[in-house]
């Protein structure tokens, strides 16, 4: 295994890092430390900007108008992108673009028409509807939401939670129960319009994270053509799966990202913040606070370029990307709680970032998957498919 | 829970006696107590909600009660109170709408849309 970057993905990451400094973290001093937006005027700026160094809509397969930049190079900018206060949940405050819901890709033409073309456009937004009050961890038992067919339509009753961006959404991609007794065969994913009588946001579901909130969602009688049923019949789990298969490698890559830069700041601080006569840099518990953020950083680094090099050569990353959300995302909490320590009281202030990425990086542990399904996911795989 | 804020309007000189520096959100409102702006205290005001509520109430034209909710979450709380309004009155408050030229807030730009029970 390689571990020397290429010129290309050194050239790419200067390039991300400059972006970061130079234009992020200036507007973001002026912002509040909650936010997840910049003022339009700012935002619109900074897209010509991605796009005239060829960066915009990464995610965004090439044949679809996508820079062509392979997963691993990707992933080494989603850790660059996440490297200051905002960077965890709203990347550069998302002026590198996304690819929307990856799903759409397989998606037919007439859907690709009405969702995928107009989300890449910037036209249309989606949301992504799996989660239940019943549960989100193993939601092939826990989706309770029903879809009965009535004619060429389905007709969709029940609710979702913890559903980020349905507020905002022209669409959404909805997990139903079309069959009662197959399990997670049994799971149809539908394309939902939002105003689509009977659907409704009921509220905002509020949380440790202040900026980017969670919704609750309601379906009354919500009728849908069968013709906005993506891929197969009862065979909605496996897109749900694959999505949360590969989300998990970028969501370990901001937690990382944030890493670094708290250790940055604390490497700055500790030689010259002094205490009875010393700098901090010179205490051996401070020392080993750096070490172990550093063995941190660096563990939860390989893993997740692993995942994204088995995932780009087309091989089974299932393991290791789960290896990587878990480690990553644990870690990650662990490097901002020492770096929290080393500052002290200004270390839980709004003054610097850490009480936010403190705040955040907890949530971390717990979306896409917490650490105890990740484990669980890592034991099928070396147990085999028998384990339950 | 209720997700509006039904909490007692207090008079402009009632809310400067009893507004402390916390974090969190309000409303103002008119004579006849109709909210004419939401906003929040967040945190890089000075004086947390004793600060942003005085400054809100005297800018303001028409502010004569004041109602606030102490949290930490202040800017989905804010928000969520925007949409709200939003879907009661098919607008933002007067006094959140923004002035002809002028550069609108990030937050208010991607205001999202609710549809509340009750």
């Amino acid at each position: 295994m390689n571990l020397q970057l290429t010129e290309e993905q050194e050239l790419v990451i200067a390039m991300v890092r400059r972006f970061v400094r130079e234009e992020i973290l200036p507007l973001e001093l002026a912002l509040d430390p909650d936010a997840e937006e910049l003022a339009p005027e700012d935002n619109a700026r900074l897209i010509e900007k991605t796009k005239a160094m060829g960066l915009y809509g990464l995610d965004i397969p090439p044949e679809f108008g996508g820079p062509d930049i392979d997963l691993v190079t990707r992933t080494l900018i989603a850790v660059e992108m996440a490297q200051h206060r905002g960077g965890l949940y709203v990347p550069c405050y998302g002026t590198f673009g996304g690819a929307g819901l990856a799903q759409l890709f397989e998606a037919t033409e007439e859907q690709k028409e009405k969702y995928l073309f107009p989300t890449l456009r910037g036209e249309k937004k989606g949301f992504f509807g799996l989660s239940e009050p019943s549960g989100g961890s193993d939601p092939a038992r826990a989706i309770q939401t029903k879809a009965v067919q009535d004619g060429d339509d389905w007709i969709i009753n029940g609710g979702k939670l913890w559903i980020s961006g349905a507020d905002k959404a022209q669409y959404g991609l909805v997990f139903a129960r079309t069959a009662n007794d197959k399990g997670r065969d049994g799971v149809t994913c539908f394309i939902v319009d939002t105003d689509t009588p009977g659907f409704s946001v009921r509220r905002v579901v509020h949380t440790l994270r202040s900026a980017r909130y969670a919704t609750e969602l309601s379906f009354e009688d919500v009728r849908v053509p069968a013709s906005n049923i993506l891929g197969q019949l009862n065979k909605g789990f496996a897109i749900a799966n694959d999505r949360l298969t590969k989300q998990r490698i970028p969501y370990a890559a901001g937690c990382i990202g944030v890493a670094i830069k708290a250790q940055e700041m604390a490497l700055e601080y500790v030689p010259q913040r002094e205490t009875f006569g010393a700098p901090l840099s010179s205490r051996q518990s401070i020392q080993w606070m750096l070490v172990d953020n550093e063995i941190d950083i660096k563990q939860s680094l390989w893993l997740t370029l692993e995942a994204a090099a088995k995932a780009q050569r087309g091989e089974s990353f299932r393991k290791e990307a789960a290896m990587a959300k878990l480690v990553a995302t644990e870690a990650g909490g662990r490097v901002v709680d020492r770096c929290m320590q080393m500052f002290g009281g200004l270390g839980v202030a709004k003054d610097l970032p850490f009480e936010r990425w403190f705040r955040e990086m907890r949530i971390r542990r717990i979306g896409e998957g917490p650490s105890e399904v990740q484990r669980h996911v890592i034991a099928r795989e070396l147990l085999g498919s028998s384990l339950r | 829970m209720s997700i509006r804020l039904n909490k007692e309007w207090l008079s402009a000189q009632t809310a400067a006696s009893q507004l402390s520096g916390n974090l969190g959100v309000f409303q103002l409102a008119d004579e006849s107590k109709r909210i004419i702006f939401v906003g929040y205290a967040g945190g890089k005001s000075r004086f947390g909600l004793k600060g942003e509520v005085s400054e809100a109430l005297q800018r303001t034209s028409g502010a004569a009660f004041a109602r606030w909710e102490v949290n930490t979450a202040y800017m989905s709380r804010y928000k969520e109170l925007l949409m709200i309004h939003l879907h009661d009155y098919g607008q933002l408050p007067e006094a959140n709408q923004p002035s002809p030229g002028e550069s609108v807030p990030g937050e208010i730009a991607t205001l999202g849309q609710l549809r509340p029970a009750g």
